[in-house]
């Protein structure tokens, strides 16, 4: 039975990646046109709106649990520091992965860090990108390093592990608040029910939460993949803050949307408006399950509220990217089947290394306590 | 600055700016940097084009990562494709819509008006205002044009729509309007602000700083109290 359903997952796995593969091929030799449904009127599409913007949200894991354990002390979630880590860093090497793609002179990336114009939001980005990606690399290679016996080294970085950590932090506050940030240059173009002068920091919050939503659902994963979960105290605690998280920045989107006026458009009968109240259910549902102590000691309900979490996270992000832009570009974007199978295949490839790392490295092992 | 005055009403559609256009910038193949339409409004038949429209605080230059949009001393906005990443965030956030992309090539290029910046260097006035046989298009400093456009309003009011549109838009154009329909028809968005956009990232980007400095500190410290009670409780525990 079980090996049926093992070669059912490796066909699929082996499709998705030659698909991707063919995908990559005709992006390029034949460019972007030739790949993607983009055009002038909607120049981004499924590669940023996914690739970009959720994969960032999803690594928010990395710098949320750090801070928990290294900053604040709280040493309960110690066990989930690696795997949140692990996950960040494998979420931003496919981000920098992914970009590649979109970007149509790939081979210039490097002007970025020559170049400057510090009155652009996506200079920002690039650095974030750029910096972050290095803190982490930094923060998982311990991992490495003991797999491969360079104990020395694992104790340097062990020691400088809390000021990188703290970096960590501040880098990461910048970058996810400034994919908020990109859109705020399009107050005409993008839906009333989403442009706000506080997307920043609603992309910043909904970050924290959907990282909380990836550890637990990641966790129940790993559980029935590799045997190997987390303490659900642990789990519970987590499902507890994400709850808090989640009230904190569903009130702060229904108060702005009564500054803005814009609550009339809450009620149009419009494609946005269905699409708006899916978010915001995603979003409240699990919010409000996990308010309840007798939710949250169910393994399964508390697996599912994560579940909801992160899709909530991906319709905010493609609904702000993608669906939201739709009525004033005057154009219908649906992505091509290579924008699809080069997204899937970067997801499958994420899933891949994630479990080459469980299988390899000490990832579900809590690191040594840090030397101050 | 320099500036162009397109009068619409003034406009034959012969096509002879978009011709110099193609042979001054050497384009063989769309995307072009003005295009040449027809609308029929009122009975009437109305020719009119759209350009980039040289922003005096251009969105594409604050938004291009690289510097690779800028806008020049005497008014063009001009584009340096050798340092161009593609990112496409110009075409993303242009209030006009203007930007165009050889989404084709394997070597893509962002494509736009250059307002004619290398004649302009030579004392030259711009192709297309060279080539127009009617005056419709009308090359000249943005003060003197913006007073050749009150003065037409004022003399002809029947026949306009009171407004030169790219005065206020946004921050103010380099390319103004005159149009004698509304100028949503003519494909020029209607719903634009007065003030120029750079500054809704910039108020934010320029938090930075602040954000990087206080961020630091509260983390020290939270790290300081919550260690000295992690510290206590273990002696505590002793």
């Amino acid at each position: 039975m079980t090996t049926v359903r093992q070669y059912f997952w490796r066909l699929v796995a082996l499709l998705i990646f030659a698909a991707g593969l063919w995908a990559t091929v005709i992006r390029f030799t034949r460019g972007l046109g030739a790949a993607t449904s983009l055009s002038d009127a909607n120049p981004w599409g499924l590669w940023i709106g996914f690739d970009i913007l959720c994969g960032v949200g999803l690594a928010a894991g990395g710098f949320t649990i750090t801070a928990a354990v290294y900053i604040l002390h709280l040493e309960r979630f110690r066990p989930i520091a690696r795997p949140a880590v692990l996950t960040a860093f494998l979420g931003y090497l496919l981000v920098v992965f992914a970009l590649m793609y979109d970007l149509g002179r790939p081979y210039n990336i490097w002007r970025a860090i020559v170049f400057w114009n510090p009155r652009s939001v996506m200079f920002e980005v690039a650095w974030c990108v750029m910096l972050y990606t290095t803190v982490l690399a930094l923060e998982f290679s311990p991992m490495l390093w003991e797999r491969l016996g360079w104990t020395r080294l694992a104790a340097v970085l062990r020691r400088v592990s809390i000021p990188l950590v703290g970096l960590g932090v501040i880098l990461s506050t910048l970058h996810q608040s400034s994919l908020g940030s990109l859109y705020l240059i399009v107050p005409t173009k993008l839906y009333p029910l989403w442009y706000s002068p506080l997307l920043p920091v609603f992309f910043f919050l909904s970050s924290i939460a959907a990282g909380m939503a990836i550890v637990i659902f990641e966790s129940g994963l790993s559980a029935r993949a590799f045997g190997k979960a987390l303490e659900f105290d642990i789990l519970q605690r987590l499902a507890r803050g994400m709850s808090v998280v989640l009230a904190l920045y569903l009130l702060l989107r229904a108060q702005d949307l009564l500054w803005r006026g814009a609550w009339t458009s809450l009620v149009a009968p419009r494609p946005e408006t269905w699409l708006f109240w899916l978010e915001i259910a995603l979003f409240a549902v699990p919010m409000a399950l996990c308010f309840s102590p007798r939710t949250r000691s169910n393994p399964r309900a508390v697996f599912g509220c994560s579940i909801l979490t992160v899709a909530g996270f991906l319709a905010n992000r493609l609904n702000v990217s993608v669906t939201g832009l739709e009525a004033s570009s005057g154009v219908h974007y649906f992505p091509s089947w290579m924008e699809i199978s080069v997204t899937l295949a970067i997801v499958a490839l994420g899933l891949v290394l994630f479990r080459l790392a469980v299988r390899h490295l000490a990832v579900w092992s809590p690191p040594a306590p840090c030397a101050h | 600055m320099r500036a162009l005055l397109l009068d619409f009403t003034k406009c034959i559609g012969c096509g002879a700016c978009v011709e110099a256009c193609r042979t001054e910038n050497r384009i063989t193949a769309p995307p072009e940097f003005t295009v040449l339409q027809k609308v029929s409004a009122g009975g009437q038949d109305v020719n009119y084009r759209r350009m980039c429209m040289h922003c005096l605080e251009p969105t594409c230059e604050s938004v291009c990562p690289v510097g690779a949009l800028r806008k020049t001393a005497q008014g063009p906005v001009v584009y340096d494709a050798s340092l161009c990443l593609g990112c496409r965030y110009c075409l993303q956030a242009c209030p006009f819509n203007v930007p165009r992309y050889e989404w084709s090539s394997l070597n893509p290029r962002v494509r736009k008006c250059n307002f004619c910046a290398g004649r302009l260097g030579r004392g030259l006035p711009n192709a297309c205002a060279e080539a127009c046989p009617t005056g419709a298009t009308l090359a000249g400093e943005r003060e003197e044009l913006l007073q050749i456009a009150r003065e037409r309003l004022a003399a002809e009011p029947g026949k306009y729509v009171p407004r030169i549109y790219g005065e206020r838009e946004a921050g103010g154009t380099s390319v103004l309007v005159l149009s004698p329909i509304p100028f949503e028809q003519t494909g020029l968005p209607v719903n634009l602000s007065e003030d120029a956009l750079p500054m809704l990232t910039f108020r934010v980007l320029r938090r930075i700083p602040h954000i990087a400095t206080f961020g630091g500190a509260l983390l020290t410290g939270l790290w300081w109290i919550t260690n000295r009670r992690h510290e206590v409780s273990k002696e505590e525990a002793k």
